[in-house]
């Protein structure tokens, strides 16, 4: 079966399940052990996030609406959350999910364009603030009430290109921009206090004219009311720096550098099922 | 050029209100025919160009056509990951506009030199290159293809008065145009170094060596079918062009002869060294580079005696 009707048939049989961070985190080990890739803790960071967004946020009445919500997976890494998501909210089967980091798949590591749901195609980071910030404004200047969020990753504020963007929104007032930063304080080599420190990360946003928010970013309730809460016609654009745990909900994982990269082995598996609850 | 595409680009936006202009701080004394008439459609991103591409990607993901704008190098090497990630990967028409192609910003210095776009851009399966070799070519080129599908680099010069003789405009997608017909060499001239080409040619003529003169204006993807008749007829190119000499024209030419077996020499003139710091007006650096008018001549003067010397051996 090639992967377009693969898609059509997850269309069709549709589940049911809500878009918990608890199923995600399932998903997140079941399937990077199942393909024997890493990034894990980066999409555990993100799981609570996700879920709020594709739970109780986003509008998205089909993937294919022009006057749908936008999200960017600006920290591309983390694309197995958003997989978890797109199959939670019934828009890839089981069948497709099972196909991560298969040969031919189109659910890589990171999101590529030609999966449906997939607004924008990341994995280099520094980006896709920028694809946020055409989007919005093509939003406003259609006249749509439409909004635009973007998940960044802490040290992806390390690229240059990021705050040419964060300049440019602030200067138009894009309030329909949406902006979550994964603070987990965690790159790929090391703490980011210790690479690139971005201290005082909230006054940094609202010098540059950002209305800036910081928020524990596994509170999904507190997640869903500050983003439900936001003026996305008026004003300025919109950042959570949402406080994460790099790897949460595996205690083994939690604050650990090694699992930015790192596959499971059989053992970690069985001891991150156990965490996570997952039946498989 | 670039006045001859902001005219054009303004007439065209009156008909659809898909376009969109960005630019990155520059075009001043030439974007204002547009700024004017669709200010809610023109944004001066400031100086920051890989954001400009990656907020044209947004703006055509929802259906707009934007065109962005700058000098060559800024508008293309700059945000050349942007533009891969973005447009390209993507498929969204997004228009990357680079004016003063080659060394035509002369003084300003090797910072705002142009001679490796065509070459990092054409690599790209998913972009096309136009690269029009005078104003009313340019006019031409932007009606003809501004609603494609997919992304386009239009590599444009400054110049709005200089008319290639006999090109008359044409422009024809995946063509190449004959301006002069002749029978013992071939010279292919890509973009607004055009009109030096031809006028060697012309010297040429007086010389007793009969030239047929062709312009490619349409680099990517490659018109091999049209490229290739015109090369099977000559056992010697000139490949002239304000380019490095790999990845531009010369390149493409060897590339088609080598795939179609053809019998036929490449000669790239073409530019083969890194600034070396001495600024100048372009005669001057098109002389120091070996790609002035006289260098051409000379070039074909000396193929054309050795085959003589070859028939005769």
């Amino acid at each position: 079966m090639n992967s377009s009707s693969i898609l059509q048939t997850g269309a069709a049989v549709a589940s049911q399940c809500a878009v918990s961070p608890e199923r995600v985190r399932q998903i997140i080990i079941e399937q990077s052990k199942r393909a024997g890739v890493g990034h894990i803790g980066s999409a555990l960071s993100v799981a609570d996030i996700i879920a709020a967004l594709y739970g109780h946020v986003l509008r998205i009445p089909s993937t294919r609406d022009p006057q749908r919500d936008r999200f960017v997976l600006s920290k591309g890494h983390a694309a197995l959350a958003l997989y978890a998501a797109f199959h939670l909210k019934g828009w890839i089967s089981q069948e497709v999910l099972d196909t991560f980091c298969d040969d031919g798949s189109l659910l890589g590591v990171h999101p590529e364009h030609g999966l449906s749901g997939v607004d924008f195609a990341t994995g280099s980071l520094g980006q896709g603030l920028s694809f946020g910030v055409g989007s919005a404004l093509a939003a406003r200047r259609q006249g749509s009430s439409r909004r635009v969020f973007v998940l960044l990753s802490d040290a992806e504020l390390n690229e240059g290109a990021v705050w040419e963007a964060v300049m440019f929104a602030a200067h138009h007032k894009l309030a329909n921009l949406v902006a979550i930063v994964d603070w987990n304080g965690q790159q790929a080599f090391g703490y980011t206090r210790n690479v690139i420190d971005q201290s005082r990360i909230t006054e940094r946003w609202t010098s540059f004219g950002w209305d800036a928010h910081n928020l524990d970013g596994h509170n999904v309730p507190k997640l869903v009311n500050l983003i439900n809460g936001f003026n996305t016609v008026n004003g300025a654009p919109h950042v959570i720096i949402a406080h994460t745990t790099f790897g949460k909900g595996v205690s083994f994982m939690e604050r650990q550098i090694k699992w930015h990269y790192s596959p499971m082995s059989d053992d970690d598996y069985i001891a991150a099922k156990r965490e996570v609850g997952t039946t498989l | 050029m670039r006045g001859a595409f902001a005219r054009t680009l303004t007439e065209l936006a009156e008909k659809s209100p898909r376009i969109f202009l960005l630019t990155g701080d520059l075009g001043y004394m030439a974007l204002e025919p547009f700024a004017d008439k669709f200010p809610d459609r023109f944004i001066n991103v400031g100086v920051a160009e890989q954001n400009m591409v990656g907020i044209a990607t947004g703006l055509a993901e929802a259906g707009y056509i934007p065109f962005v704008y700058s000098i060559v190098t800024f508008a293309t090497l700059r945000p050349y990951e942007f533009i891969r990630n973005g447009p390209v990967i993507h498929r969204l028409p997004v228009r990357i506009v680079g004016v003063g192609g080659g060394v035509e910003y002369g003084h300003n210095g090797a910072s705002h030199y142009g001679l490796e776009d065509v070459g990092v851009l054409r690599v790209q399966p998913g972009l096309t290159v136009v690269a029009p070799a005078d104003h009313e070519q340019t006019r031409t080129a932007l009606v003809k293809t501004w609603d494609m599908d997919g992304p386009i680099y239009y590599r444009l010069g400054k110049d709005d008065k200089v008319t290639v003789p006999g090109l008359n405009g044409r422009f024809e997608f995946g063509r190449a145009e004959l301006i002069k017909e002749g029978s013992d060499l071939l010279i292919a001239s890509m973009g607004g170094i055009t009109p030096e080409a031809f006028a060697a040619a012309e010297t040429l003529e007086s010389e007793g060596v009969s030239c047929s003169v062709l312009v490619v204006s349409s680099l990517n993807p490659c018109p091999t079918d049209d490229l290739a008749r015109h090369l099977a007829r000559f056992r010697t190119v000139l490949a002239v062009e304000a380019h490095y000499a790999v990845g531009g024209l010369g390149s493409l030419l060897s590339e088609v002869i080598a795939e179609r077996a053809l019998n036929c020499r490449v000669i790239r003139q073409a530019v083969r060294t890194t600034p070396d710091g001495r600024t100048g007006s372009q005669a001057y650096l098109y002389a120091k580079n070996g790609i002035s008018r006289q260098a051409i001549v000379d070039a074909a003067l000396s193929s054309t005696r050795e085959r003589k010397a070859a028939a005769l051996a």
